[in-house]
């Protein structure tokens, strides 16, 4: 469904992919760990645009979407999960929601998906009216979970989702991901630093290292994989 | 609360500034004697006037510091202002007295007075559309009286060339002034904060500049007189009667405005130009396309402008480059910062205040701007987020909250 080659980016001077390559298949959850400033985020920004990449190619069922505008590509059913939630604090919850849907009109089918990720989130049912920005860390990342479901996505990138949320929320928000893969068929791009969680819930899995993916295996081979163990699950 | 501490700080700012106004208040050279005057009794006057001064502003940010504190614990944190208009049963009565008020007000009061009157409405409607610009989506743009410019000058000069009427002008007034709004927005779209400042305040001056040199287009300074007032249905009227007529154009002018103001704000692309003032790489994610919106932005705001000029050229029936300089768009900001960013409610006081309270305090001529800046100071300490903050920004959820906090 979306296929990375060898796919190059840059901040100014600095490079930040070294040449990637990433396959995601319709239906699946796969996971990209690393750590710090390897450059997974950056790659998520590449597929969605907003840092386009200098050279190689990105894929989306098929087309080329590299050099396309962040909108055009949201527009084919990408939606992203930023990192660190960038919610809008002065927008409503509601409104918050409504930016998700920015490119849909249909009203009636916008009204259901919300009623859906109410379901998921009745938290945020009841703070529909509240300021974004009064809302709890943890309550802030399903805002952005479902800002970003809002769009009705085929394919899902999230950025750490779990950053900076209290066990138990963690726990939760994996498992409404693997809801979301599950019950919509969603593939799902997801960027972890909690590599255990990430690659339990995941099929299949990317390390990447300073701007290179250094390996890539289903998601229960790296979970036994020494090397990984040691480096990224700290055991 | 008259604690030693205060009247000592009181007592020092007193004497700084009986030391920084020794040279102009107590020295004075006679030229024609030849001698030099010490009016020391003057420094005198001057220390007990800031001390005074000095210990009732601190008592008042006193106060205020308390104030906010009392607030916080306070369950309703909407401020009075807001809570008023909220409530219908004084709201609607309010809108009314406004509108009677409006109707008569050119029948009662004088020619002279109702011009003032059309000149501050047409500053409410383009602080409302700066406002769009500035308070939605963030844009600070210092250039903004260009577009006005460009209004007046679609009028005076289509109607100097072509003969074209008012109403003919007044919605091609608005266009052009979105067309100039995309044409100075396009360069400037990656600029954010001082340099998209910087930037919008060389434009002003680059459009007021050519308008001043080009003499075969313009008329460079001498400017171009005898632009006829709007017409009623080819009625000839008397000047008191084309004023009046110009007021309620005005008037209505207005009320249009308000409405498509509001209108644009709670609607998606208002809250995209929110949005994208918060946070740029979010809106990109959301699939916001950030060059559309924000010249969205710029038309929209000098639409406005545009109309305005027109309105204004048609009232003054003689425009030249020197009533669009940098100034203006400082007092046009001034309304918008002062009356709340981003509350049309707030931006129309600021505006009314702004351009009426000057004419007012004609009486007082030479210390006029003086005391003007001197309140603009004062609001902005003691209401920093203008006359009356934006609603958007105060928390709205009340109920349930508790349960689950
Ligand atoms: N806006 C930017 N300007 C310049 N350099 C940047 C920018 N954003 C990221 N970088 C650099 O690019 C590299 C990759 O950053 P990236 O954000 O992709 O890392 P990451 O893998 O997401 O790290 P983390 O796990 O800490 O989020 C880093 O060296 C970083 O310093
Ligand atoms: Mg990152």
């Amino acid at each position: 469904m979306l296929e990375l080659r060898n796919v190059k980016s840059y901040y100014g001077n600095i490079q930040a992919l070294k040449g990637i390559d990433i396959r995601v298949s319709e239906g699946e959850i796969i996971t990209l760990i690393g750590a710090n400033g390897a450059g997974k985020s950056t790659t998520l920004m590449s597929v969605c645009g907003v840092v386009p990449p200098r050279s190689g190619e990105i894929l989306f069922m098929g087309e080329p979407i590299h050099g396309m505008s962040p909108n055009q590509i949201v527009s084919l059913g990408i939606s992203q999960v930023p990192e660190g939630r960038r919610i809008f604090p002065y927008l409503t919850v509601m409104e918050n929601l409504d930016m998700g849907a920015f490119l849909r009109n249909d009203r009636v089918s916008i009204r259901e998906d919300i009623d859906y990720i109410f379901e998921l989130f009745p938290i945020l049912a009841e703070r529909r009216n509240q300021a974004g920005g009064t809302l709890s860390g943890g309550e802030q990342q399903m805002l952005a979970i479902s800002r970003a479901l809002m769009a009705r996505p085929r394919l899902l990138l999230m950025d750490e989702p779990s950053l900076g949320l209290a066990p138990l929320v963690v726990k939760r928000i994996f498992e409404i991901i693997r809801k979301i893969n599950e019950e919509n068929n969603t593939t799902i791009f997801l960027v972890e630093q909690n590599a255990n969680q990430a690659l339990k819930v995941a099929h299949r899995g990317y390390v990447m290292e300073t701007g290179r993916v250094t390996m890539s295996d289903t998601a229960d081979n790296l979970l036994t994989n020494e090397g990984i163990r040691k480096a990224y699950l700290g055991m | 609360m008259f604690s030693i501490e205060e009247v000592k700080k009181s007592f020092l700012v007193s004497i700084w500034f009986m030391f920084l106004t020794f040279p102009i208040m107590v020295i004075r050279v006679n030229t024609i004697y030849k001698i030099v005057e010490w009016r020391w009794e003057r420094m005198f006057y001057i220390g007990i006037g800031t001390f005074v001064i000095s210990f009732i502003w601190r008592y008042l940010m006193r106060r205020k510091e308390m104030g906010v504190k009392k607030k916080e614990v306070g369950e309703d944190a909407l401020p009075l202002a807001q809570r008023l208009l909220q409530n219908r049963r004084v709201s609607y009565p309010a809108i009314a007295l406004v509108a009677v008020l409006a109707l008569i007000y050119p029948f009662v009061f004088s020619l002279y007075q109702a011009n003032i009157m059309i000149t501050a409405l047409i500053y409410v409607v383009i602080a409302l559309g700066l406002n769009i610009v500035v308070g939605l989506a963030g844009l600070l743009d210092l250039g903004y009286v260009a577009f006005y410019a460009v209004g007046a000058y679609a009028y005076a000069l289509l109607n100097y060339h072509f003969g074209l009427s008012f109403w003919v002008v007044l919605p091609i007034g608005a266009a052009i002034g979105a067309l100039f709004g995309i044409i100075l927005g396009f360069p400037v779209l990656r600029l954010r904060g001082d340099y998209l400042a910087i930037v919008t305040l060389g434009f002003g001056e680059i459009i007021r500049l050519i308008l001043e040199n080009w003499n075969e287009f313009s008329f460079g300074p001498s400017g171009i007189a005898n632009i006829p007032r709007p017409s009623f249905f080819g009625i000839d009227l008397s000047l008191a009667e084309t004023t009046r007529f110009v007021y309620f154009i005005m008037i209505g002018l207005t009320i249009f405005t308000i409405f498509v103001v509001n209108r644009l704000e709670n609607s998606r692309i208002g809250r995209a130009w929110i949005a994208l003032r918060e946070d740029e790489v979010a809106c990109q994610a959301m699939g916001i396309d950030k060059t559309k919106t924000k010249l969205t932005a710029f038309a929209l705001g000098a639409t406005w402008a545009g109309m305005g000029g027109v309105v204004f050229a048609a009232q003054t029936t003689f425009i030249n480059p020197a009533s669009f300089t940098i100034w203006e768009s400082v007092i046009i900001l001034c309304c918008v910062v002062l009356g709340g960013m981003g509350s049309i409610i707030g931006v129309i006081l600021g505006a009314l205040v702004i351009k009426l309270l000057p004419e007012y305090l004609r009486e007082f001529s030479q210390y006029r701007m003086l005391l003007f800046g001197a309140i603009l100071v004062i609001m902005m300490v003691f209401r920093p987020g203008g006359i009356i903050t934006s609603v958007r920004r105060t928390y709205q959820f009340k109920g349930k909250s508790n349960r689950h906090a």
